[in-house]
């Protein structure tokens, strides 16, 4: 296996170590010298679903886009594991609405692979299987403004799954929408995740999202962003959404969580208190 | 169109100008106001028959057709390219914005006796005043349409690894088509214009000619007739665009 360093694809080593591997990232932004994260050090095993949650502005969007390779850490040293080079690294889903209004669910569904030149049938039958496992095969050629919030959403975690790559990395997917959605997003995320066990990055301010999907959530500190604890989650897969709430242990992570957040939250506003005039 | 109105609303909408043709019609008829500025529709009519029968509608309809769909092409497609390009590189975009800021305000119409003295008064000159005209709406919501594209299309392109020309072809190509369609909209308009304008002045046909021709030997019917080719033309070209942006922005419907 092959271990290939994002931000310097010159050095390429062996060794069997986790799928993620993050030393010492940090990342401020030239002029005004912010620093959105500080000393960000995690591994994050092969197949784990490891969430990140934090206030506002903590900075967790830019370390998944530092792992999206759609920014450059100013320190540190970012590594993902590419088992197969021929699978992309990462794919993406991202926050709201990012489907392209010009395509039907089915050429959304098909953009990663047919941007890596995949041959036309095995597309077809990729997608297919895809959009029949999250139930909108029969919608594959409706376009996006003829589809709800919850479908859009389903669509992009479709087109990020098809893409077949090493992790997934998830920006707040299910934030724009309402509760009921939410529930069946999750039921449904869950179902096709355990279906192929891949590493998933999934970042989100929400306590309940993180206790209900993670196998490993790390709480961050704002401004700087920082790593203020990580915490096991306790609950077997597959998991039942709605039963795990029922469950004492389910109250506990929360409060626990809660607990490291609450401070985080209070000095994230107390901060942008004190900017005000 | 300003909104879509109902089967009942558009037949009231139909009552209107038959009833506004009915009323000049009988003032005309019974000399309520000056026939040779206001010849009753009935004449007007009949010189559409005197123009079809002898040919010359057809002729001059064509030769403004002919002007306007070389026009357009010259002027259009030139600025779908620089727009699609400039949309996309900021450096091309620095380098020409700044000329198309400073040439864009100066009336067409104006550099007609440039046009001419250059071009002279052949075709040419005609097709390169509708290009000119087509040139700057379509070139400038070619460019909006790229640069307004939301932000996150461009960062699923990369996470997908799409290189510069699938960018191209997959987000900033259809991404801008409604803007692209709105500039060519507005370049039919200005096309129209233009045409009419430049054949006043340096033509011996088109629909323009026609009307300039009959304000000279006094045959004002004639000149009625040039001014409803005219609109019957901007309205059939709007329904024509319409149903060509119903085919290809299918997503907007």
């Amino acid at each position: 296996m092959t271990v290939v360093r994002m931000v310097d694809a010159r050095s390429v080593a062996v060794s069997p170590g986790p799928q993620i591997s993050l030393a010492g990232v940090r990342k401020y932004f030239g002029g005004s010298g912010f620093v959105a994260l500080d000393d960000i050090t995690v591994d994050i095993p092969q197949g784990q679903f490891f969430v990140i949650v934090g206030p506002s502005g903590c900075g967790k969007t830019t370390l998944l886009r530092i792992l999206a390779g759609l920014d450059a850490q100013s320190e540190g040293r970012v590594e993902v594991r590419q088992s197969n080079p021929a699978r992309p690294t990462n794919s993406m889903i991202f926050q709201g609405d990012s489907l392209f209004p010009w395509m039907t669910v089915f050429d959304n569904a098909a953009y990663g692979l047919r941007m890596r030149k995949v041959r036309e049938q095995e597309v077809a039958d990729t997608v297919r299987v895809w959009l029949e496992r999250i139930g909108l095969w029969r919608f594959r050629d409706r376009y996006p403004n003829q589809l709800s919030g919850g479908m859009k959403q389903r669509v992009s975690i479709v087109r990020a799954f098809a893409n077949d790559p090493e992790i997934l990395l998830m920006d707040e997917p299910f934030s724009a929408l309402d509760e009921q959605n939410k529930l069946l997003l999750h039921e449904e995320l869950l179902r096709i995740w355990d279906a192929t066990k891949k590493t998933v990055v999934f970042i989100t301010h929400s306590v309940d999202e993180a206790a209900t999907l993670g196998d490993r959530i790390m709480v961050m500190t704002a401004n700087p962003g920082r790593a203020k604890a990580i915490i096991d989650v306790p609950f077997q897969r597959p998991r039942n959404v709605l039963e795990l709430r029922q469950n004492p242990a389910y109250g506990e992570l929360v409060f626990n969580i809660w607990e490291h957040l609450r401070d985080e939250v209070q000095r994230a506003r107390l901060s942008a208190e004190a900017s005000q005039p | 169109m300003i909104g879509k109105f109902s089967g009942f609303e558009r037949l009231i909408g139909l009552v209107t100008p038959i009833l506004l043709l009915v009323i000049w019609e009988i003032a005309a008829q019974v000399k309520l106001i000056d026939v040779r500025f206001f010849p009753p529709p009935t004449s007007i009519v009949h010189q559409i028959g005197v123009l079809i029968a002898s040919g010359e509608l057809a002729a001059n309809t064509l030769a403004s057709l002919r002007r306007l769909a070389l026009g357009m092409l010259l002027g259009g497609m030139p600025a779908l390219l620089l727009g699609l390009a400039m949309g996309v590189s900021r450096p091309l975009r620095a380098a020409i914005d700044p000329l198309v800021s400073a040439t864009y305000p100066i009336p067409k119409s104006a550099i007609l006796p440039l046009v001419l003295l250059i071009f002279g008064l052949g075709e040419m000159s005609k097709v390169v005043m509708v290009a000119l005209g087509a040139f700057y709406p379509i070139l400038i919501n070619t460019v909006l349409g790229v640069v307004n594209l939301d932000k996150v299309y461009l960062d699923v392109g990369h996470n997908y690894r799409a290189n510069r020309w699938q960018v191209f072809r997959t987000i900033a190509l259809p991404g801008a088509l409604p803007s692209i369609m709105a500039g060519i909209k507005l370049a039919m308009g200005m096309g129209l214009i233009l045409i009419a304008i430049s054949e006043m002045v340096a033509a011996n046909d088109g629909i323009g000619y026609m009307i300039w021709n009959s304000w000279q030997v006094l045959t004002v019917d004639t000149m009625y007739v040039g001014l409803l080719v005219i609109a019957i033309l901007g309205f059939v070209f709007s329904l024509v665009l319409d149903e060509i942006e119903r085919v290809l922005i299918p997503w907007r419907a």
